[in-house]
């Protein structure tokens, strides 16, 4: 019992930290929070195109999340790890929980994850959930993950749909950088036009104008 | 007053461009939100919409911000990192929203390093 503690010096540290972290911050509560994450890796294998699109289909019963990167992909005899979180290629610590975590949010929800992949081409991962299941999470705040990924990384070029029934808000930020040739997102300018495309967007999304 | 032509209006986009590409290029102080699942489930996507909500007032053309994954202190997440030109870097660890303005007002535009939340100096 003491011996494997002790090879575990970190141990006390993460619980530490999770105690910390617990008492005020929860876990990733929004499926826009996993959205935000899952983009993120596909940023790290090296994409430079994210697209991300939300359909609810309330009437159906389904909510479908697909997000697709052009990174460096997953080669084929990996692609069945990629939902162990105790295995990871990466370095600076031992598990990874993003995809992980979502594959079980869906699980939960009477839902699956689908991670299609093509070594050199990018990667897609899908997620879908029975919309009006208890445990589905809400989407939650879809504008601030935007508005995180796109300013975040500001030469990574995003497509955003987002259907509701048959409303539907599709943005590019390559649209958006056209409109301000050759300024960066992070100008203020763009980025207040971006914050009112966003709620513009959703706000439209909302209302029942079928 | 001559009416403007396209070529006109060319000239003036590409003096813009070069204009704002020169500003860019020497951004002054970089503001790192580290955004990867450790940081996004302890909340550094807020941090990160308050900052922006900051950028835009302050209306600063040399800040820049970027977002990077986890930097392996997954337990003092949401961290910012704060470079400075000619400074050292400061992290920042728990960070939310009411942290962040502060941090954005007080350090980023004044200078002065907000100790309380600061985690390391690198």
């Amino acid at each position: 019992m003491s011996t494997i503690s002790s090879l575990l010096p970190s141990q006390n540290h993460y619980l530490e930290g999770y105690k910390k972290n617990h008492r005020k911050r929860g876990a990733v509560k929004e499926l826009s929070l996993h959205i935000l994450d899952v983009a993120e890796n596909g940023i790290t294998a090296g994409a430079d195109r994210v697209r991300v699109s939300v359909e609810e289909a309330g009437r159906k019963n389904r909510l479908r999340i697909t997000i697709a990167d052009n990174g460096r992909g997953i080669p084929a005899d990996l692609v069945h790890h990629i939902t162990d979180p105790f295995y990871t290629t990466r370095t600076t610590r031992r598990v990874g929980l993003g995809l992980s975590l979502l594959k079980a949010a869906a699980q939960h929800c009477n839902g699956e994850m689908r991670v299609e992949s093509i070594e050199g081409k990018g990667t897609t991962i899908v997620a879908e959930f029975e919309y009006d299941h208890i445990d589905r999470a809400p989407l939650g705040d879809m504008s601030g993950t935007l508005i995180s990924l796109i300013m975040g990384y500001p030469d990574v070029e995003f497509e955003y749909s987002h259907q509701v029934e048959s409303r539907r808000f599709e943005m590019k930020t390559m649209d958006i950088k056209n409109m301000f040739d050759g300024r960066a997102v992070s100008d203020p300018d763009v980025f207040r036009k971006l914050r009112q495309i966003l709620i513009d967007g959703f706000k439209r999304l909302k209302t029942n104008e079928d | 007053m001559a009416r403007l032509t396209i070529d006109d209006l060319k000239k003036v986009k590409e003096k813009t461009a070069k204009e704002t590409s020169l500003r860019h290029g020497k951004a002054s102080i970089k503001i790192t939100v580290h955004m990867g699942t450790c940081g996004i489930a302890a909340g550094a996507r807020d941090v990160m919409t308050e900052l922006m909500n900051e950028m835009a007032e302050a209306d600063r053309q040399d800040i820049r911000v970027v977002a990077s994954g986890c930097m392996g202190m997954c337990s003092s997440e949401p961290n910012v990192t704060i470079e400075a030109d000619g400074e050292e870097p400061i992290v920042y660890q728990l960070m939310d929203a009411n942290k962040m303005r502060q941090v954005f007002k007080r350090h980023v535009l004044l200078g002065e390093v907000q100790t309380d939340f600061a985690l390391a100096k690198m």
